[in-house]
C-alpha cells in the first residue's frame, strides 16, 4: 500500500451498548453502535453522515477516549486504543482533538478565551509567552475571531462565534486526528462557508486527517475523500466521496439527497408525510433497520438483518435488493 | 392589528470593555398565522432578539429603547409576574441551546409533564402525559414511550432539540420563537419538523418568528424575511424579494454561500472578511469593509429606504 493510503485510524466491529432507565423497575440496553467498522487513512477525511441518534457522536466520543466500546478494537497507529481513556494514552493523547457537538458546555465558562486557548500550549509544548501569543492569534485569524475577543468569557458570545472558539480550541496543537462534530452545523452559511475553505486548507498544509461528523450531506462534499452513511448504529453505505456522490445505493442514501432543502423547492409535503417513524436502538427490529421507512420494502426486508457488500469498487452498501 | 410590532428595539450590554449594541434599534412586525425568518452572520444579534421580546435580558444587558407590542400591550411595560404568564404559554421559545431549558437531574417526561401544569393547574396528571407522550410522538421522537423516563444526557444532540421543541409546542402558543430549531437534525427529520411547524402555524393561526442561519430553510417556510447584520436589520422584506432578488450586497452575498448539491467549484463562495466587533464598528455603514460596491458615500451609515414593499439600508441601491 503506498504512503498516501496509509492508515491512520482501524475501527473494526465496535460495539457500544448503554445500560437505560425504561420504567421504574426496568432496566434495557440500548445498542448505540452495532459492529461499526471503517478506516481512516492518513491525511483523508472521511465523513460520517446519519440521522440524529444514530451513534455519530458515540463513535466520535470511543476513538477519543470519553466512552469505552463494549466490543471491538479502535487501532491508532496500529495501537488498540479502544479500552484507554484519553489520560491513559501518553503522548497520542494530544495528537487526537475533538470539536465538540455542544459548544455551549465544552468551553469552561469561568476562563476567559486567550485562557482555553493558551492552555493545551502550556502543557504540550515548551513555546514562550510571546510565540504562545504568536500562535494564538495567527489562528484566530484563520478562524474568524476578533482579537479582542481574546479577553472575553464563553458567554459572552453568540451560538456561532463559540463554536469558532471550540474550533481554534481543538486545532491549536496541530493534531494528527481531528474528530469535528457537527463542527458548522451552529454557523451561519458565510461562516460555514469560511471554516470550510479553512479545513481544506488545514488538511493540505498538515496534511490533517479529520473524521467529519455531520447531519448535513450538502457539505460533505467539499471536504471528504470517503463517505460513511450510518442508521441507528451501523453502516448502511460506504463509499468515495465521488462514487456516492454519483450514484448514492442504499435507500436511505437516496433519500437524504432527495430531502437536502434548496430555496428553490418547496417543503415537500408529500416524502416528509411518508419519512415514517424511526426505529428504537432499544428494540432494534430483526430485519433491515431502515425497512419502515423504506419506499422500495420487500417481504424479505423484516426477516433478515442484512450484512454489508461490495458492490464493486470497494462501495459498501447494505442492501441486497440494490 | 399585528400580532406582534417591534419599534426602534435597543438593547445593550455594559460590558467592562464597552456597551455592546447587541440590538441597535430594529422594528418588524408580524401578523397572525405569519411566519418571519430572521436571518444574519454569526452575532448579528438574531438570538438577543428573541431574547429581548420575551425580556429575557440577564445583566449587564439591558433593553435601553423600544416598544415591543403583543395583542396590543407593550411587553415592556409588564411586571415580572404578568410576563412570566405570558412565557411558555401566550409566547413561547425554543432556545438555540437545548441544554438552558433542560434540567440534568430530571426526566424528560417530568419536565413536558410540569410545563403543562405549571400554566393550567386543574389538568389532571394522566392526561399531561398523555399529552406529552402525543407531541413527543409528533416529533418523531423514536420510542417515545420509553424515552420518557431518559435524562437529558442519555439522549443525542438531536433528540434533545426535539424535546425542546415538544415542550414549547405544549400550551400552544400564539408566537413561537424558534430558535436554530433544526440545526442537530438531518434533513429527512429536519423536514419533519419544520412542517409540523408550519402546519401548526397555518391550523392554529398562531404565528412563527424563526431564527436561523439556514436560507434554504427560511425560503421554505417564511413569508417574510428581517435580515440582520452587527445587531441592525439590514434588508428586510417579503421572502420573494429577498431571496430571489436580494438587492442589499450583504444578502447577496448569504445567498450566494449557499451549498449547492450540483456545485461544480472545489470552494464554497465565502463573503472576504469577518463581521466586525461589535465594539469595534467602523464609521459608517458596517458593511463597508467587506463591500465590492462601497465608496465616500458608505462612510456614513446609510438611511432607510422603502423599495415596494422591502425595507434596505445600503447607499448603493437606487429606487427603480
Ligand atoms: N450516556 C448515555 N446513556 C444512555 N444512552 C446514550 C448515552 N449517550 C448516547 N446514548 C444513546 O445512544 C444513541 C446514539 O447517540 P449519539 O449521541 O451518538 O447520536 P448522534 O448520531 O450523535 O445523534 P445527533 O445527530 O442527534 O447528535 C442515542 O439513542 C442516545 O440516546
Ligand atoms: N452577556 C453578553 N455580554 C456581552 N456581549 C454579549 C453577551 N451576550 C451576547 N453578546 C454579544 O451580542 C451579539 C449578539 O449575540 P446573539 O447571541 O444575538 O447572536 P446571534 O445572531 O444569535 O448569533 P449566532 O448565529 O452565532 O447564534 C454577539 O456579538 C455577542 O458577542
Ligand atoms: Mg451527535
Ligand atoms: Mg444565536
Amino acid at each position: 500500500m503506498s504512503q498516501s493510503q496509509r492508515k491512520l485510524v482501524e475501527v473494526k466491529n465496535v460495539v457500544k451498548t448503554f445500560s437505560v432507565k425504561t420504567g421504574t423497575f426496568k432496566k434495557r440496553d440500548l445498542y448505540a453502535l452495532n459492529r461499526v467498522s471503517f478506516d481512516i487513512f492518513k491525511g483523508k477525511t472521511l465523513s460520517l453522515v446519519g440521522e440524529s441518534g444514530c451513534g455519530k457522536t458515540t463513535i466520535g466520543k470511543v476513538i477519543l477516549g470519553l466512552h469505552q466500546a463494549t466490543n471491538g478494537l479502535v487501532n491508532f497507529r496500529g495501537k488498540d486504543i479502544s479500552k484507554l481513556s484519553p489520560h491513559k494514552r501518553g503522548a497520542i493523547q494530544k495528537d487526537i482533538q475533538m470539536i465538540f457537538q455542544d459548544p455551549y458546555s465544552s468551553l469552561n465558562p469561568r476562563k476567559k478565551i486567550k485562557t482555553i486557548l493558551e492552555q493545551p500550549l502550556k502543557i504540550h509544548t515548551d513555546y514562550k509567552k510571546k510565540e504562545r501569543l504568536n500562535t494564538i492569534l495567527s489562528l484566530c485569524d484563520n478562524v474568524g475571531i476578533d482579537h479582542s475577543y481574546l479577553n472575553r468569557y464563553p458567554h459572552q458570545f453568540s451560538g456561532g462565534q463559540r463554536q469558532r472558539i471550540a474550533i481554534a480550541r481543538a486545532m491549536i496543537l496541530k493534531p494528527e486526528l481531528v474528530l469535528a462534530d457537527e463542527p458548522i452545523s451552529a454557523l451561519d452559511v458565510s461562516i460555514q462557508a469560511q471554516i470550510i475553505n479553512l479545513m481544506m486548507d488545514l488538511k493540505e498544509k498538515y496534511r490533517l486527517t479529520t473524521l467529519f461528523i455531520t447531519h448535513d450531506i450538502s457539505v460533505v462534499k467539499y471536504l471528504s475523500d470517503h463517505v460513511a452513511v450510518m442508521y441507528l448504529g451501523e453502516i448502511v453505505e460506504y463509499a468515495s466521496k465521488k462514487q456516492l456522490f454519483n450514484s448514492p445505493k442504499h435507500p436511505y442514501t437516496q433519500m437524504l439527497f432527495s430531502t437536502v432543502p434548496d430555496i428553490n423547492t418547496p417543503l415537500e409535503t408529500d416524502s416528509v408525510l411518508k419519512a415514517g417513524e424511526i426505529q428504537s436502538p432499544i428494540d432494534l427490529p430483526q430485519g433491515c433497520f431502515f425497512a419502515n421507512r423504506c419506499p422500495y420494502k420487500v417481504p424479505s426486508c423484516s426477516a433478515a438483518h442484512p450484512e454489508i457488500l461490495d458492490v464493486g469498487d470497494n462501495h459498501l452498501v447494505r442492501c441486497p435488493n440494490c | 392589528m399585528a400580532l406582534l410590532e417591534i419599534n426602534n428595539l435597543k438593547t445593550y450590554f455594559f460590558t467592562r470593555n464597552g456597551v455592546v449594541k447587541s440590538v441597535d434599534g430594529i422594528d418588524f412586525s408580524i401578523e397572525k398565522g405569519e411566519i418571519l425568518g430572521i436571518v444574519g452572520e454569526s452575532g448579528a444579534g438574531k438570538s438577543i432578539t428573541g431574547f429581548s421580546i420575551l425580556n429575557l435580558i440577564d445583566d449587564p444587558g439591558k433593553i435601553v429603547a423600544g416598544e415591543i407590542i403583543f395583542n396590543g400591550i407593550n411587553l415592556l411595560t409588564l411586571s415580572e409576574e404578568k410576563l412570566e404568564k405570558i412565557r411558555g404559554n401566550e409566547i413561547s421559545m425554543v432556545f438555540q441551546d437545548p441544554q438552558t431549558s433542560l434540567n440534568p437531574v430530571i426526566s424528560i417526561g417530568d419536565q413536558l409533564i410540569e410545563t403543562i401544569l405549571y400554566h393550567n393547574k386543574k389538568v389532571a396528571k394522566k392526561d399531561a402525559r398523555k399529552t406529552c407522550l402525543d407531541i413527543l410522538k409528533l416529533v418523531g421522537m423514536p420510542a417515545a414511550e420509553k424515552r420518557m423516563g431518559s435524562y437529558p444526557h442519555q439522549l443525542s444532540g438531536g433528540m434533545k432539540q426535539r424535546v425542546v421543541i415538544a415542550m414549547a409546542l405544549l400550551n400552544n402558543p400564539k408566537l413561537l420563537i424558534a430558535d436554530e430549531p433544526t440545526t442537530a437534525l438531518d434533513v429527512t427529520i429536519q423536514a419533519q419538523i419544520l412542517y409540523l411547524m408550519k402546519k401548526l402555524s397555518k391550523d392554529m393561526n398562531s404565528s412563527l418568528i424563526l431564527i436561523t442561519h439556514d436560507i434554504a430553510v427560511v425560503s421554505q417556510l417564511c413569508d417574510k424575511i428581517a435580515v440582520m447584520y452587527a445587531g441592525r436589520i439590514v434588508e428586510y422584506g417579503r421572502k420573494k424579494d429577498i431571496i430571489f432578488n436580494p438587492m442589499h450586497p450583504y444578502t447577496k452575498g448569504l445567498v450566494a454561500c449557499l451549498p449547492k448539491l450540483n456545485d461544480e467549484n472545489d470552494r464554497l463562495y465565502q463573503i472576504p472578511g469577518i463581521m466586525p466587533s461589535l465594539l469595534n464598528l467602523p464609521e459608517g455603514c458596517y458593511f463597508k469593509n467587506r463591500c465590492d460596491y462601497a465608496d465616500e458615500e458608505c462612510n456614513t451609515y446609510p438611511e432607510k429606504k422603502q423599495i415596494d414593499k422591502r425595507i434596505l439600508f445600503c447607499h448603493k441601491v437606487k429606487e427603480n
